[in-house]
Formats: structure tokens, sequence, C-alpha cells
């Protein structure tokens, strides 16, 4: 998706304004005159200046640019899903980690992520498993990471 | 430079554990080099976490190791697909494989890891033989100086080289704006920090580069509408064959190479993929025989591919000694020496100069063992280019939750892998460049620190930040690199009108 010159200028305009807004609340230190608000400030400020740049740079653009143009990909309904899929994949573990563990998170991500970018669906299962299992050893048994056991506790090993 | 230091360091490296980590970066690195779409800041990124719980020195030798072989095995499928497996490697990859349509990928591929081991071992010497007495000089730098040197750093990351310098400027803002979030500012006051209580320390470091690096990359391979690439099975064979004639050819190609691609490296904001152009550019212009180029000639691959692999050496003398990265590998490099308490700067040859010695071992042995491995993985390319992409990708994508998950111990560390990925994917596809991002989130509070320090010495005379020699110097030479593109433009209106 490629946003307009103009429009991406905006955006940046804006968030540098409400930075530069959420900093001047930040308070004095007693005795100096150089507070936490003064370096985002300054950052905010050449922000602004980029923005105001780019928003020019957009309006002198000779060639005609549309405000939004969509991706080829974004046209393709299949990688339009997919690239939601992989977004959902994070989401999901985000969700529900801690309740289902990171076993019954990983295999199921590996079988979405799979059965949409068309892995023999044979192969799925064997391969989510698996490799779930490889890379939870790896970090959990290896590296003792705390992974989350979820609903699996008591079976836990 | 004692011996006794030089040994303490060999005793490092040559320790079981730290052997079988580089060991298996070199192989992760090869592997994730030769696969196009999986780039050495990828490899870097991904081994991150693991290097999270490792000592300072495997942890650091893993990643120069990963990348040195990342960089090397980019140029198989350039050779072979005609698709750099890593931007460093685009510079040639149609002369590559313009040579292997004629029947020499052999003598391609050969001259690709001959040429990388020996541009790498230049650039490490220099390393070596460099960077101490750099860092003596270094330690009579004060805040004023540190301060030039880092917005000197930083405008040269943005305004040299290619794509939209006001882009790039501002990727590089919003990178020091997220260095801003968290209560670790001179005044300890919590900025931008919404009261979530963990966001106090800031935005962590590792979830931002795997979101920033992995997953975005992850997000435009589901989206790439490209068909997949086919690799017609093609028997290879010595590739070392004729190689000591190639270098008795081309020794002044492999010298110059590896002499520009180190100063290119040295130059913050510069990495591999522009000393590869740059030597590529100069190889034909000073060639007896141009006229060959862009038909399968080898020359340009020699210099070049020397050029790429001593760039990566010559971006750790600024990170070492400075802790100014030269590309955003280094940028990830900094990030881990910080978290290892092995802080970049001058002083780290005072105070832990066998680990910093023990890092220069590495760089020898990583150059040294390429030689076979390359070989090696050259002999696996077809399997390894076949790969199931389809299988790697969600693999690595469930590697990268886990790998967030590990530094955090909570379910932040993915919410960042995710947002940054997404605002990666979106500055890239808007044109964007991502890695001022992460050099201006390495730096951000270091450049704070200084700039603060400097303010408070100065006590309100800006002048201060302009009278010491060094620091003016350092001044005038940021402001060169900044107005440079406004002169060059007066020129040509002079000079055409």
């Amino acid at each position: 998706m490629k946003l307009h010159d103009t429009l991406s200028g905006l955006a940046l305009l804006l968030l540098a304004l409400l930075i530069g807004w959420n900093a001047s609340g930040f308070p004095e230190v007693p005795g100096q005159q150089i507070g936490p608000a003064v370096f985002p400030k300054a950052l905010a400020a050449l922000l602004a200046l980029c923005a105001v740049l780019l928003i020019l740079r957009g309006r002198q653009a000779t060639t005609e640019q549309a405000w939004v143009q969509l991706g080829a990909w974004l046209q393709s309904p299949l990688h339009r899903r997919n690239f939601l899929i992989t977004l959902a994949c994070l989401v999901f573990y985000v969700l529900a980690s801690d309740f289902l563990g990171f076993l019954l998170c990983g295999i199921a991500i590996l079988s979405v992520m799979f059965y949409a970018l068309a892995v023999r669906p044979s192969r799925i299962a064997p391969l989510a498993v698996g490799l779930t299992l490889l890379i939870h050893t790896l970090f959990y048994k290896g590296l003792r990471v705390p992974l989350p056991w979820g609903v699996l506790s008591p079976i836990q090993w | 430079m004692s011996v006794a230091v030089w040994m303490a360091a060999l005793d490092l490296v040559l320790d079981a554990q730290v052997l079988i980590v580089i060991l298996g970066a070199a192989i992760f690195g090869l592997v994730i080099g030769c696969i196009p779409g999986l780039t050495a800041t990828m490899a870097t990124a991904l081994l991150v976490p693991l290097t999270f719980f490792m000592p300072p020195v495997p942890a650091v030798a893993a990643i120069v190791t990963a990348t040195a072989m990342a960089i090397f095995s980019g140029d198989i499928p350039g050779a072979l697909l005609r698709i750099p497996g890593t931007p460093a490697s685009a510079a040639y990859a149609n002369e590559a494989y313009l040579m292997t349509t004629k029947g020499q990928a052999e003598l391609a591929l050969g001259t690709c890891l001959v040429f990388s081991a020996i541009g790498g071992l230049f650039g490490t010497v220099v390393l070596i033989l460099f960077s101490p007495s750099l860092a003596e000089f270094a330690l009579q730098f004060s805040s004023f100086e540190y301060f030039w040197l880092m917005i000197l750093g930083l405008s040269a990351a943005v305004f040299v080289g290619s794509g939209s310098r006001l882009k790039g400027s501002i990727s590089l803002l919003i990178g020091l704006l997220i260095a801003c979030v968290g209560m670790e500012n001179p005044a300890a006051h919590p900025r931008f920090t919404f009261s979530l209580p963990e966001l106090m320390s800031g935005i962590e470091l590792i979830p931002m580069m795997v979101g920033l690096f992995a997953v975005s990359e992850l997000l435009r391979y589901v989206t790439d509408m490209a068909p997949p690439p086919v690799v017609v099975a093609t028997k290879i064979g010595n590739i070392f064959g004729g190689m000591w004639r190639l270098i008795k050819t081309y020794p002044l190609q492999l010298l110059r190479g590896s002499a520009l691609g180190t100063l290119i490296g040295i130059q913050p904001g510069a990495g591999a993929d522009m000393a590869a152009w740059i030597s590529y550019a100069t190889s034909k212009k000073f060639s007896k025989e141009p006229e060959k180029f862009g038909t399968g000639h080898v020359e340009g691959i020699a210099e070049s591919g020397a050029a790429n692999n001593s760039a990566l050496a010559g971006a750790w003398i600024p990170a070492i000694v400075f802790g100014i990265p030269g590309d955003s590998i280094t940028a990830i490099a900094i990030g881990v020496l910080y978290l290892k308490n092995m802080n970049p700067g001058p002083t780290i040859f005072i105070n832990n100069p066998q680990n910093i010695y023990a890092i220069f071992l590495v760089f020898m042995l990583a150059n040294l063992i390429m030689l076979p491995l390359g070989w090696l993985i050259v002999k696996l390319a077809t399997k390894v280019l076949n790969v199931a992409r389809n299988i790697l990708m969600p693999t690595i994508l469930l590697f990268c939750i886990v790998g967030a998950f590990a530094v955090t111990n909570s379910s932040l560390g993915v919410i960042l892998i995710l947002c940054f990925g997404v605002i990666a994917f979106v500055m890239e596809e808007n044109g964007f460049p991502i890695a001022p991002v992460i050099l201006g989130a390495v730096l951000g509070k270091m450049l704070e620190e200084n700039l603060v320090t400097s303010l408070i010495k100065s006590d309100g005379d800006a002048l201060l930040f302009f009278t010491r020699p060094i620091a003016m110097w350092l001044a005038a030479a940021t402001l060169i690199i900044v107005t440079w593109p406004v002169l060059k433009r007066a020129r040509r209106v002079i000079d055409s009108g």
C-alpha cells in the first residue's frame, strides 16, 4: 500500500505535533535548564520540518500519483489472506499462549501457516508437531526459557 | 599490544563452547545467506535472541561468523539463479549468472568464495592494526566530540548513499524518538510510556530488531507475487581450480577491492552492499577490458566480492572504538555488546582487551573456515536453494515468537515484533529505509546523554560546541555532508547557466 507523499507527510506532521505536545508536559529539573523535554522536543521539531518538506515535495510532484495506491498483492485474495493470517497468528499467540501454552499455540500457528502456504496436507500435522517440539526443546530445555505450558501443565516435562 | 592479552584472547576463542557456536553460526549464516529473501541482517536479528543467553565472546562470535558467511553465500543464488541472496551480492549477480550460463559456474563461485575470504582477512588486519591506536586517540574525546561524532555518523548514514535523503532522515528521527521511550534519560523522567510499567525501561531492542528485520521479511514473503525461482540442477565441480592463477592475474583488483571495501565499511551508514556497488564500478572504470563487463567477466566479481566482505570488518572499527555502527548489522551487534556489558568505546581496550582481541581472532577464524564450509555449501547449493520455503518461513515465524518471548519473558515481546514488523513493512512499501531506524534507536540514548552533558557544561554558551579543535573538525565534516547535495545542485546550476 503506497501512500501519497502528501498523506505520509500529514500523518508524520500530526505525529510530530502529538510528540511535541506530550513532551511539553514533562516537568523541569529543579536547578537546571536542561529538562527531559529538550531532546524529544528537538526531535519532534526536526520531524515536523521533514514532514512539511515531504508535503511540499508531494505537492510539487510532476507525475500524477494516487492518494492511496494499493499494491498488487492487496488485489490478490490469496496474498491478502496470507498477510492477515500471518498477523493473526502473532495476535493469537499474544492472546492464547498463557491459557493454551506454547506447544498447542505453536502447533496451531504452524498448521495454519502451512495450510495457508499450500504445504501438502498429509505433511502438515507431522511437520507442525515435530518443528514445534524442536523449537520447544531448544529454548525450554537448552536455553531454559520459561515457555508457558498452559492447559498442558499436568503433563509438563 | 601485549602477547599476554593475545594469549588470553586465544584461550577465550579456543574454548569448545565457543568453537561449537562458531561452527553452528557459520552453517546458519551460509544457509540463510544462500536463500533469496533471507538477508545477512535477518540472520543477525534471528541470532540475537540466542546470543542473549551466551557469555559475551561466543555471543559476538556468533554474529561475526554468521554475517561473514551470509555475505559470501548470498553470491550463490546470484550465480545460479540471478537472484542475489543478500543485497550485498546484487552488484555482480548478473555478471556471475552470465558466467554460469557460459558454463563457468565453478570459476564464478570459486572467485566469490576465495576473494570473499581474502577481502575479509584484509579488513580484519586493518581492524586489528587500526582500532587500538584510534581508541587511544579517542580517549581524549569529551562529550562535545562524541556528540559531533554521533551526529556525523547519523547524518552520513542518511545523506551518503542511495535513496531519498528526506525519507532516510524521517526514518532516523523515528528511531531516535523510539529511544526516548522510558525513563532511562538524564532526568530519569518516564517519557511516552502511556503509564505502562513494561515501557518504563524503554522499548526492548531485541524484539524491535526481530520485528524490523525478520517479521517484515516474512510479511514480504507471504505477499510476494513473483513465482518461486526454479533451480536448474547443475553439477558443480571443483571451485578452487584456477584460483591461484586468478589471484596472480588480478592482484591489484584484489587489493583495491579490499582496501576500498574496508574504507567504505568504516564510514558510518555505508555497508557491504554499497562497497560492492562502488567496487564493481571502480573495477570497470580502471579495467583494461571494460567492454567485457556485463558479459560474464570475472574481473569485477573478484574486486567487488572482496570488497563486500572487507566492508564487514571495516564497519566494526567505528562500532568498537566509538560505539557508532557502520551499518545495520553492526547496529544490532552494538545492541548485543551493551547487553553483554561490553560497552563499546575506547575504554573497552583498557577494561576488556582480551574480549576485543578474541573478537578479532574470531574474524580471522571465520574468514578461514569460510573456505571449507563455503565449498561444502556450494556442493549442496541446489538442495539448499530447493528448500521448501513454505515450510521454512512459518518455522522462522515461530522462532521469532519464541525469541521475542525469551528476551522479555512475557507476551510484550511478541506484541513488539508484531508492531515493528508491520511498521517496517509499511515503511518499506512507501520508500522509507529501515536501517536508519535501528541506528537511531541504538544511538538515541547516548546522543541525548552527550548532548545534555555538553549543554550543561557549556552553560548556555553554544560556541563551546565548536571551540575544541577535534569537535570543530567533526562539526565541519557534518556540515559538509549535510549541505553536500545543496552544494552539488548549486554547482550544477552555476555550470549550466
